[in-house]
């Protein structure tokens, strides 16, 4: 499954492109791309456990950049 | 770029103003009457760094809180965390100069490198900010709300409520929610933020209209033909919020460097504090340069211009009504320098008009005769023949199609045919043979034969403009037909052309394009435009798919790379202009903070600058990069 999130208050880029590091390295993630410029994480993974994937990479992303939040609606 | 600031920035700002005007103010202080002179003694050094440790605490407290966070997350590779060791060290090296009876010097420069690195980290978000918002004026096409009319009444609903079949009414100064086809009301459309042409466009009961474009005269009532999210302006949201998965090389490159760059500063830093430090024992040189490393060790420059200028670049295209699906086909389209082209509804309109008509005296007569047999027929150049007659059609024929040769209408004795050279033939009707690029109709009355009409694909007026442009940026031009021999020399010596192929079957332009692709080199890359009809295969396998007109069409958008909305190949010149533009901002930059950041790590190695200088290096090349990168957007 893919889906595109929006992020909010991603502040720095290289945190974009550690996030995106991070993330990549999840089980079950196919693909994954975190842009800075337009604040988007776009994820492709596999579609069992999509739910569970999307906590650890909510989690990743708070790791990496405490401030920043996934947009899921 | 002048815009309101979010709080967030505002409150950033009021900050930094507020740290900078303290902190002139102790500078100013400091050397006019030497703090660390007011107490005499051992803790001298107490209350210069007192004062200067309260504003540095108060500008980089929540660089502080990150950087514990992150620490506590294992993240130790963090800018924050390094900033703040760089100027605790600067601090604790100051101290010590201080408690062992030195001059007191460092407090003030310790606090100013937060300064500045918060200065530049504001602006760096205050650039990225403006720019998203300019490009995402494109996003603005999304429609708030939609107007429908249902049983209950009028009600305003969210557009993805809306199902296909029910009525929208769109009132002038809104924009048009989904797509769909008027049933009441004629007005003008601007259609400027999808496709980039200024002049309104007419339309009238009967047409359709798609979503994104604004309503500007009257009210119209559209019947609804697509759900939201099946709906033009959707797709084309979703494509340029896509577009930046798609990375163009630059950008990896980039993504590697910021993953080796921070932790080799760092050993370096490290090797240089101890190295030279146990040689000469003179630690507080040493530790003070590697210091400076640390304030050098983000990448930030690169890490956000490069993808910033793809960005830039793509808005730019998309306001000239161009999309481009991400940054590796911006990439390619700098390299791209075959162009090859389908012929019917890309280089020509596609309309068969009557080109030419003999014998010229009889044009009247020809044209009633012909409109007379072509009248119910759908192909395309016999609704040329009606649209090109005037008078009246008279009826009470009886049509009958003479497949593969045209068509013989009859009333009572007489007899009208009108068709190819096949059919003058098949009722013997001695004809005058006409020469020519085209397709050519005889008519014959009675078994007589009255002239002939020749029919051809007119050539848009932009195409030449075009191809000449593309060939002065020494762009080699291909053009791939399934027409005839002597049509498709026409329109390549029409145009100039490099070169044609013609009589080709569809599948055969796919082999044409595997042809071509596998005589050029690795630098070259190859570009197929076509309408995405029945081209998807060849837009596929190109290295840039070019899909023309897109607006409306699904196929286009969907197995192109890049879409010209506006029927124009124009843009081919332009998006090439934008592309090469991109590129060399995005080299620009690269090489730019490469060599600075180079230059300011081996002036630290040597003690030739300082610390200042090396926060000026760092903020300064990410703020110069970041204004570069921006100009890709200002054309």
């Amino acid at each position: 499954m893919k889906k595109v999130y929006r992020l909010e208050d991603l502040d720095c880029a290289n945190c974009a492109a550690k996030m995106e590091r991070s993330i990549l390295k999840i089980e079950g993630v196919r693909d994954a791309s975190v842009s800075f410029v337009t604040q988007r994480l776009s994820i492709d993974a596999d579609d069992d456990g999509f739910e569970e994937i999307m906590k650890k990479v909510e989690k990743t992303c708070r790791k990496v950049e405490p401030d920043c939040r996934i947009i899921r609606g | 770029m002048r815009r309101r600031l979010g709080r967030r920035e505002r409150n950033a700002l009021i900050r930094i103003i507020t740290a900078f005007v303290l902190f002139v103010a102790l500078f100013a202080t400091d050397k006019a009457i030497n703090l660390g002179g007011v107490f005499s003694g051992r803790y001298c050094w107490l209350l210069p760094f007192c004062l200067y440790f309260a504003i540095y605490v108060f500008i980089g407290y929540d660089i502080f809180r990150k950087a514990a966070i992150n620490i506590a997350h294992g993240q130790i590779f963090d800018e924050n965390f390094l900033m703040c060791v760089a100027t605790f060290g600067a601090f604790g090296l100051a101290i010590y100069r201080g408690v062992s009876g030195m001059e007191l010097e460092g407090f003030d420069e310790a606090c100013a490198v937060l300064l500045f690195y918060q200065t530049g980290e504001w602006f760096q978000r205050y650039a990225t900010g403006s720019s998203r918002r300019s490009i995402s004026a494109l996003m603005e096409l999304r429609p708030d709300c939609a107007v429908v009319k249902r049983e209950s009444g009028i009600e305003t609903v969210d557009p993805s409520e809306v199902s296909v079949g029910e009525t929208i009414l769109v009132n002038p100064g809104e924009k048009v929610p989904l797509d769909g086809v008027i049933i009441k009301g004629n007005s003008s459309l601007d259609t400027k933020a999808l496709t980039g042409e200024s002049l309104p466009r007419e339309v009238f009961t009967g047409d359709e209209v798609i979503s994104g474009c604004v309503n500007l005269t009257s009210q119209l009532e559209i019947r609804v033909e697509k759900a939201f999210y099946d709906s033009t302006v959707s797709k084309i949201l979703e494509l340029v919020e896509n577009a930046s998965d798609k990375k163009a090389k630059s950008e990896n490159f980039i993504t590697v460097f910021a993953k080796y760059y921070t932790p080799s500063v760092m050993g370096i830093a490290l090797l240089l504090a101890l190295i030279p430090g146990l040689v000469t024992g003179d630690w507080m040189t040493w530790v003070y340069r590697a210091l400076s490393f640390l304030v050098v060790s983000c990448p930030c420059a690169l890490v956000i211009s490069i993808p910033l200028s793809f960005f830039c670049g793509i808005g730019a295209a998309s306001r000239q009504g161009i999309l481009v699906k991400g940054s590796n086909y911006l990439e390619k389209l700098n390299k791209a320098n075959i162009f090859v082209f389908d012929k019917t509804g890309t280089l020509t309109k596609g309309n068969f008009a009557l080109s030419q008509l003999s014998p010229a005296d009889k044009k009247e007569e020809i044209l009633r005769l012909a409109a007379i047999a072509e009248r119910d027929s759908s192909h395309p150049i016999a609704r040329s023949i009606v649209a090109s007659y005037n008078g009246k059609v008279e009826d009470g024929y009886v049509l009958s199609d003479i497949s593969g040769k045209g068509i013989a209408a009859k009333k009572g004795d007489e007899l009208i045919l009108c068709g190819n050279e096949k059919l003058m033939r098949a009722y013997n009707v001695d004809f005058v043979e006409t020469q020519g690029a085209g397709t050519v109709v005889y008519v014959a009355h009675n078994g007589i034969f009255v002239g002939s009409m020749l029919f051809s694909d007119e050539i848009k007026p932009e195409s030449q403009q075009a191809i000449r442009e593309l060939r002065n940026m020494n762009c080699k031009t291909f053009m791939l037909t399934g027409d005839n021999e002597k049509i498709a020399s026409s329109v390549a010596r029409t145009l100039g052309l490099s070169g044609y192929k013609a009589s080709l079957m569809p599948a055969d332009k796919v082999a044409e394009v595997e042809k071509l692709l596998a005589e050029k080199q690795n630098s070259q890359a190859l570009c197929f435009v076509g309408d995405g009809i029945n081209d998807a295969p060849v837009l596929m396998r190109s290295d840039i798919g070019i899909a023309m007109g897109g607006v409306g069409s699904d196929a286009a958008i969907e197995a192109s790379d890049v879409v010209l909305m506006r029927d124009d190949l124009n843009g081919l010149p332009i998006a090439k202009r934008i592309a090469k533009k991109t590129m060399r901002v995005v080299y620009e930059n690269i090489i730019f903070s490469l060599v600075v950041k180079a230059a300011i790590l081996i002036l630290s190695a040597f003690g030739i600058t300082n610390m200042w200088m090396a926060v000026f290096g760092d903020v300064g090349v990410a703020v110069i990069a970041i204004l570069n990168s921006m100009n890709v957007n200002n054309k």
